[in-house]
């Protein structure tokens, strides 16, 4: 009889959309302090392990992800005014986007392409499946973007979103390394570059270093968006 | 804060019905942000209520990611066969990616910045 009446609190809650709400909420939070606490390494990212541990929960409590979704497509609305939101950094820093058009837009150009073709080209090279390579083409897209790109190429929209991610990470984690290399210092160029491989993830990371690099990380975002979902289409089906 | 946030939805909803209208692949939330943009441009200045939804919204940018990644445990099966294909491809075609786009961007700079007072 008690057995009986855990479970059924249990289902009474889990299926109720709060619980995971509030997980992600309380969840993130806390990798957020674990990330502080560590000493603030980009290759400990709090998003990434706020994910790891939601996923490792629904596996332990044997939840299936639209029931996850249904608490957690509050957070996931606000994505939308949020992307519109950053027309506000990108109007403030719009003397410096005036004099910087040229480099602007051959980085857009040059730098989309590159990061589809590389995506489909080294996928097929290694042997990837045909489900991977169309998740994998719009791997640097802001993620509203890329869930359109890949239902229009034929690609699971849900592998596409996560593999997005997964490349904002990665970008993340390896910005440090590039600009090191590269010896560059100027936050326009490495929020610029920030926001056209590692799209929004990027641009969140670019805020973390200053309005300027999180503008350009903006634009950017934006700008390849807007070009990839013209230029991927086309690239996928010359390549497949 | 509230005048802020409808802001935001509004030139959200107008991208979303603009793109259908033109049947243009454009994803709403970005035509959004074009238009307030043009907004802005038109208008001369951020207005203090979009101000401050805009930047709280931008500040917790990346949880925002959180619920569509986590979609990737629908993909176990896949990624299980395929992981090693994806961690290459993803480390090297980001690599190549970054490097040459802060490259380009480099390479036609048009010189130090001569109002490096602002911002």
């Amino acid at each position: 009889m008690d057995e009986l009446n855990v479970s059924s609190f249990w289902v009474y809650f889990a299926s109720g959309p709060l619980l995971w709400l509030v997980t992600t909420l309380a969840v993130y939070l806390a990798a957020v302090w674990l990330h502080r606490k560590l000493g603030g390494s980009p290759l400990l990212n709090p998003v990434m392990l706020t994910m790891f541990a939601i996923m490792g929960l629904l596996v332990l409590t044997n939840t299936d992800y639209d029931t996850y979704f249904e608490g957690a497509q509050f957070i996931h609305f606000l994505l939308g005014p949020a992307t519109v939101a950053l027309a506000v950094p990108v109007y403030d820093q719009l003397p410096r986007i005036r004099r910087l058009w040229l480099p602007i837009v051959s980085a857009c150009f040059v730098g989309g392409l590159i990061a589809v073709l590389t995506a489909v080209g080294i996928t097929l090279l290694l042997g990837g499946s045909e489900d991977l390579v169309l998740a994998m083409a719009p791997k640097s897209v802001t993620s509203p973007i890329a869930l359109g790109i890949a239902e229009q190429i034929g690609g699971y929209p849900s592998l596409a979103a996560g593999i997005v991610l997964l490349t904002g990470i990665i970008g993340c984690a390896l910005s440090p390394l590039v600009f090191r290399l590269l010896r560059q210092k100027d936050p326009a160029v490495q929020g610029f570059t920030l926001g056209l491989a590692a799209h929004g993830f990027g641009a969140a990371w670019a805020f973390q270093m200053g309005s300027l690099a999180g503008a350009f990380a903006g634009l950017a975002m934006a700008l390849t968006g807007v070009f990839s979902s013209v230029v991927i289409p086309l690239v996928v089906g010359l390549m497949l | 804060m509230l005048l802020g946030f409808l802001i935001l939805l509004s030139c959200q909803l107008a991208g979303e019905w603009l793109m259908l209208v033109l049947g243009l692949p454009i994803p709403g939330p970005v035509a959004g942000m074009l238009i307030l943009f043009a907004g802005l441009l038109w208008y001369g200045e951020v207005p203090a209520a979009l101000r401050f939804p805009a930047e709280g919204l931008i500040r917790y940018l990346t949880l925002l990611f959180v619920p569509a990644g986590v979609g990737l445990v629908q993909h176990f099966e896949l990624l299980g066969n395929e992981w090693l294909v994806v961690a290459l491809t993803l480390v090297s075609s980001t690599f190549l990616t970054m490097l040459a786009t802060a490259m380009i961007f480099r390479a036609v700079y048009p010189g130090p910045e001569k109002d490096a007072a602002d911002g």
